[in-house]
């Protein structure tokens, strides 16, 4: 409650006011930074790709001496320096010397380029505090330049807005247009070159749509968080797909939703900055999309391999059934013989045997020993085979010991593709339709 | 008549009959290997070895005549013209490792990167590019690959996907950097079976190879490389245990003494 009251708790109506975009101006700008989120998204996409994602952040950063002096400069001579063209411009030449600043460190000292980056972000933004310390003394009406800082969707017009959404869309259309050779710079820029593509002006186009996503979106996000929106959405996007296309559309999304619900909030709490909220909520959806992305979310890679290690647990109770039937025909496995063969746990053994009973793959024989079933008996032939094949190799052609053979063969042979078993198969003149040979070394522990 | 050395050699040069022609390329950069003075002829419609020790500059002589490394001097033709001139009939086949395998990406997307150019600025590939670009997988095995992400692909699938992609082009002109490094057996059969394919069409290969074992086996000439040519010639010619001792033995010579000391020298100033 006292957070609320210190945040300025909208009213019903102001909420309302809010969330149906009754204002036009509201409307107007959580339309231009949702815009300026898709921008960015699309345009964080390559940057990310081509590895040059914290480029942006120094850029950023590089912006604020830029507009402090600007805002100087315009006080000096017109008496108002808060035209926002000015600022814009003063931020952007500023912007622009810190990643000049950024490749002629690179180029000529033996510094690395996480050095450089450091060097370059900490000295302008401490410059650009120091100038903005120096607006407040000079007078003038500076208040409001922090919004470049923190981001304030609240105090922005509706011409900002516009300024915002025009420049987002170029920048989605140049990213459209030129996507194929963008995406060919991000994988290959060595065959670009040699192709005879002006790999220097591709990345400068590239690095011009980060300006001027950056620069135009410094009112929405401010200058300290407008990285985030160019990293956070294409990061959160890659769990998702393992395709550049479709990785740009759901960056665009993201992004987007992120300045869309980040702008609102904002709007309806003056005091909370636009920055703030939309990177909460873009990283909010970052986090969803890493556990639950459909192509490398966490969760997926979780299943994926337990199911895995169920496949071999499976294969491991299938062998070891066959190993101790094997040469007497028609016995059934006990589960106290099949505990001293592998170290599983009694839960661990049990639940395994379950599921190969639901599976079909073996039936409960007596109380304690199971025996295989038609199908499980021609499953656990070809993986003994699979198995013993794989161990005489490694015995004749990889020099192994046996006594060490088996579990290196354990490792490996619930991988093998058809084409390497029949390679192994002519390696160790086996014919395809053989029983499997027999075993390299003495089977399991001591019969009990 | 022509007593001026660089006459005839600027004849040879503009011959468009000459796949390749190298004069005087030195290339020197800090902290990285340097070639120097390297000059040759390649004749046409051979499978060429390009063989030397680590840091001989191998990949830099390859980048350097496609002008991925500024050269300090020297002069490149290919098929009598500027490379500039002539990128359509030269294809290039990057080392592996030179790329971040996890793109987004999947394999015909890669080799459909190979036609780019001929698709032109902001143009989608058609149907007929992706036609093409399957087709160039089929030549490499990889048909059934062609929808897979790339980093789901072995070292070997990789390498083929990259060979695809300059298949594509059709080119008359191959460089390709290390393509048998790290890659199973089957590929290496698959990579020179396509190369004496390509042969066999009367086009020029050029391929840093590392493996002194099949050398002479898979090239019809060599360029045995330490910085500078040590020899350059046919196979039978001037693959000789006196030349390989040149190349890759006694590590120190003076050349490479000098190199050193120009670098301590760099890095002092």
């Amino acid at each position: 409650m006292i957070a609320a009251i210190a945040l300025g708790w909208p009213t019903v109506v102001a909420w309302a006011d809010v969330l149906l975009l009754r204002d036009y101006n509201t409307r107007v700008v959580v339309l231009g930074a949702t815009l300026l989120g898709m921008g960015a998204g699309v345009v964080g996409s390559f940057t990310l790709l081509r590895k040059r994602a914290l480029i942006g952040d120094a850029l950023s950063h590089a912006t604020l001496p830029g507009i402090a002096a600007a805002f100087l400069i315009g006080s000096s001579l017109w008496g108002d320096g808060k035209s926002l063209p000015l600022l814009l411009a003063g931020g952007a030449i500023s912007g622009v010397l810190g990643v000049g600043a950024i490749l002629l460190i690179r180029r000529y000292t033996r510094l690395g380029e996480d050095a450089a980056l450091g060097i370059v972000l900490s000295v302008f933004f401490g410059a650009g505090v120091a100038l903005l310390g120096v607006t407040q003394q000079v007078g003038g009406n500076a208040a409001g330049l922090e919004s470049f800082i923190y981001g304030k969707t609240a105090s922005m017009l509706s011409s900002d807005a516009w300024l915002i959404a025009i420049a987002s869309a170029a920048c989605v259309a140049i990213s459209l247009l030129l996507f194929k050779e963008l995406a060919l710079l991000c994988f290959d820029a060595g065959f670009a070159t040699s192709r005879g593509y002006p790999v220097g002006w591709l990345d400068t186009v590239l690095m011009g749509m980060v300006v001027v996503i950056t620069i135009v979106g410094l009112q929405a996000v401010g200058l300290i968080l407008m990285i985030a929106l160019l990293v956070i959405p294409p990061a959160a996007a890659r769990f998702w797909t393992e395709n550049l296309g479709d990785m740009t559309r759901i960056a665009a999304l993201l992004g987007g939703c992120s300045a869309f619900v980040g702008a609102i909030l904002s709007a309806s709490y003056p005091k909370l900055p636009s920055g703030a909220t939309i990177v909460l909520v873009a990283s909010a959806l970052f986090v969803l999309s890493a556990l639950l992305g459909m192509k490398r979310g966490v969760v997926l890679r979780f299943m994926r391999r337990r199911s895995f290690l169920r496949e071999i647990e499976m294969e491991h109770l299938l062998r070891s059934v066959f190993e101790v039937v094997e040469n007497r025909e028609n016995e059934a496995a006990s589960v106290q013989r099949l505990m001293t063969l592998r170290s599983w746990s009694p839960a661990q053994l049990r639940s395994v045997i379950r599921r190969a009973q639901r599976a079909e793959l073996v039936r409960p024989d007596s109380r304690e020993a199971v025996r295989l079933t038609a199908r499980g008996a021609v499953e656990a032939k070809r993986l003994t085979r699979q198995h013993r094949l794989w161990e005489l190799y490694l015995i004749t052609h990889a020099e192994v010991a046996p006594s060490k053979v088996d579990r290196g063969a354990d490792a490996i042979e619930h991988v093998l593709d058809p084409e390497t078993i029949h390679e192994l198969e002519l390696l160790l003149d086996e014919s395809a339709a053989a029983a499997p040979p027999a075993s390299p070394h003495v089977i399991g522990g001591p019969t009990p | 008549m022509n007593k001026d050395p660089t006459r005839s050699l600027t004849a040879r040069a503009d011959d468009p009959s000459v796949p390749l022609s190298i004069h005087d390329l030195t290339v020197a950069y800090h902290r990285k290997p340097v070639i120097w003075d390297v000059g040759f002829d390649a004749t046409p419609g051979q499978l060429i070895g390009v063989i030397g020790p680590n840091g001989a500059g191998k990949s830099t002589l390859l980048k350097a005549i496609l002008g991925l490394t500024p050269r300090a001097s020297g002069r490149v033709r290919v098929f009598g013209k500027r490379y500039q001139e002539n990128r359509g009939r030269v294809g290039y086949v990057p080392q592996r490792e030179s790329v971040d395998w996890d793109f987004p990406i999947d394999a015909l997307d890669v080799v459909t990167m190979g036609l780019y150019r001929e698709i032109g600025w902001m143009k989608r590939p058609s149907a007929e590019h992706r036609r093409r670009a399957m087709s160039a997988l089929e030549r490499v095995g990889m048909a059934d690959l062609a929808s897979r992400q790339i980093s789901q692909l072995s070292g070997g699938q990789q390498q083929r996907t990259f060979l695809a992609r300059a298949l594509v082009q059709d080119a008359d002109l191959y460089f390709m950097d290390e393509p048998f490094a790290a890659v199973d057996a089957s590929t290496e059969a698959a990579i020179v079976e396509l190369l004496r394919d390509m042969r066999a069409q009367g086009k020029t290969a050029l391929v840093v190879h590392h493996d002194l074992q099949t050398a002479a086996e898979y090239f019809d000439s060599v360029l045995l490389l330490n910085m500078r040519v040590v020899a350059y010639g046919p196979v039978a010619e001037v693959f000789t245990p006196a030349n390989l001792q040149k190349t890759y033995g006694g590590r120190l010579t003076l050349l490479d003494e000098a190199t050193e000391a120009m670098r301590r020298r760099e890095r002092a100033l």
